[in-house]
């Protein structure tokens, strides 16, 4: 921490803000963030239809994105309860993307371990992992993988609706296949050495 | 006529796969041509996004390469899942106002041998290219059985009228499309002020107390106001609020049955068509009552046998539930 003066203290300033990690998160959303412009309204968690449940309201991990609490903020499940619904980003009077800032967090939580409860990033991964391997959605195998693996105890009350898509033909038994896999590996693979750095 | 690049989705020939039906029985009375892209692939949902960024928007774009080398006489695509639709849009958007994701992609999309010059392409959804496109007057025109009688609440969900990059719709909150065209079929048309609220998305499968939370405050509020049915335009609305209405039940002890159609089965009622030919009878909230009001009939399917009924069973100790005394209450 930098040698506190007088004049800091009495600008209200504790200490040199350190706003790496604000600008990392800006840097690495899709589009223009305008994370930055965030004018700490709170109209974002006041529009949120799941911020009750939410360990900080957006305007919250918006200061704390800002106060460079990195540890905090990955851990937080504010990201993961996202049900990217847009309510707060059309209301944002800054037009920050919020939901896409949301996207950014979970894919830095996923790199760093950083999450608290994997039921969520493990959902995305096993749905990554069918859409990497077909090229398309393969609803029964993302079910019973992600259901096996995190609500054993959900299943049986869950059967009589499983069946009930699968015999009206909602459910396909097999998954399909594009037809150029190859090419779509391809483009991953090379999609995957890639990092938005400007 | 009306030309376009068809993006069907990948929930289109699975769990809305009476989307898809009841849109194939509306293509002909409206002289809608839907070209399917070629190969398409799936779009990452919204799950992808979260995982890996250029990977995501590459999987996106592939599928408007695709479309953009296919394209002939049109440069629309249409979408009609609202998730496919927001995500093939904000692909298109977000390459063009950040150049540098343009370029990565593009970079990606050259391993496969393809390209895409964003805005190149008009990513628009089914309900947008039928109101204002056929338009309300053509659509009128093709009823012959007018489903006068009927009460319904348009739902329009998130992701179609939200972010709106383009700025396609009437507004973000309370858009009045989906009421003008059912208007037009002649429903009556209940207003529903949640229209836009979430139906919990993926959250049925990560959070289900947060999804049956937001499930349960759409069906309560569709039935308060008379309802006898919602009407949607996006396969993961149906899919929450149909084959999750059991389980929002047993959460919350109630006993809802509010049957959820897609929009274009309705139009292929109002056209004429049968019900098995607009795909009704797949939806696990049966919506036979509801359709009996307007003199539809549709065939019974089997269904899966009940349950055992309880004074038949084994003497067994009772099991206490936490809304026992409130269903008890309901008897």
């Amino acid at each position: 921490m930098p040698q506190m003066t007088d004049e800091r203290v009495r600008a209200g300033m504790t200490r040199e803000e350190d706003l790496s990690l604000l600008n990392e998160v800006s840097m690495k959303t899709a589009g223009v963030s305008h994370l930055e412009m965030c004018i700490q309204c709170g109209t974002c968690g006041g529009s949120c239809p799941v911020a009750a449940d939410m360990d900080h309201t957006p305007r919250m991990l918006f200061a704390m994105l800002r106060a460079g609490m990195r540890e905090e903020v990955l851990r937080s499940n504010t990201p993961w309860l996202c049900v990217s619904c847009y309510h707060c980003v059309v209301r944002c009077p800054q037009e920050v993307h919020i939901a896409d800032v949301m996207y950014t967090l979970k894919g830095m939580a996923i790199q760093a371990k950083l999450y608290t409860d994997s039921t969520a990033p493990h959902f995305s991964q096993t749905f990554v992992g069918m859409v990497e391997t077909f090229g398309r959605g393969y609803e029964l195998g993302l079910a019973t993988r992600h259901y096996l693996r995190h609500f054993p105890l959900r299943l049986p009350g869950m059967m009589p609706m499983g069946l009930g898509m699968i015999s009206k033909g909602r459910m396909a038994i097999v998954p399909k296949k594009i037809k150029h896999m190859d090419q779509l590996t391809k483009i991953l693979d090379r999609a995957k050495e890639l990092e938005l750095t400007s | 006529m009306n030309k376009y690049l068809l993006y069907p989705g990948c929930s289109m020939d699975s769990s809305a796969k009476a989307y898809m039906e009841s849109l194939n029985s509306i293509v002909e009375p409206l002289d809608l041509h839907l070209e399917e892209i070629e190969d398409w692939n799936c779009c990452g949902a919204t799950e992808y996004l979260g995982i890996n960024l250029i990977p995501a928007y590459s999987l996106i774009a592939r599928n408007l390469a695709l479309a953009a080398k296919q394209t002939s006489d049109t440069r629309t695509v249409v979408a009609p899942c609202s998730a496919c639709y927001l995500n093939l849009a904000k692909a298109d958007y977000y390459m063009q106002e950040r150049p540098t994701l343009g370029a990565k992609v593009n970079e990606a999309l050259a391993a496969g041998g393809l390209e895409y010059k964003a805005g190149t392409l008009d990513v628009r959804h089914l309900i947008d290219v039928l109101v204002y496109d056929v338009g309300l007057d053509a659509i009128r025109k093709a009823v012959i059985h007018p489903l006068s009688g009927l009460k319904v609440v348009p739902y329009m969900g998130c992701m179609l009228p939200r972010p709106d990059y383009q700025h396609r719709w009437s507004d973000h909150e309370h858009p009045t499309e989906l009421d003008d065209l059912l208007r037009a079929l002649g429903a009556d048309v209940i207003d529903y002020p949640l229209t836009t609220s979430c139906c919990g998305g993926h959250m049925t499968q990560i959070g289900p107390e947060t999804a049956f939370e937001l499930i349960h405050r759409l069906v309560s509020d569709a039935d308060e106001r008379g309802a006898q049915m919602m009407v949607t335009v996006c396969p993961m609305c149906q899919m929450n609020i149909d084959a999750y209405q059991n389980e929002m039940n047993h959460f919350f002890g109630t006993n809802f049955h509010m049957p959820i159609l897609f929009f274009t089965q309705l139009m292929g009622l109002a056209f004429g068509r049968k019900p098995n030919e607009v795909g009704i009878g797949v939806e696990l909230v049966s919506a036979r009552n509801a359709l009996a009001h307007i003199g539809v009939e549709v065939p019974v399917t089997e269904e899966p046998a009940a349950p055992r009924k309880k004074d038949e069973g084994l003497p067994m100790p009772r099991r206490w539930t936490k809304h026992e005394g409130k269903k008890e209450a309901v008897k």
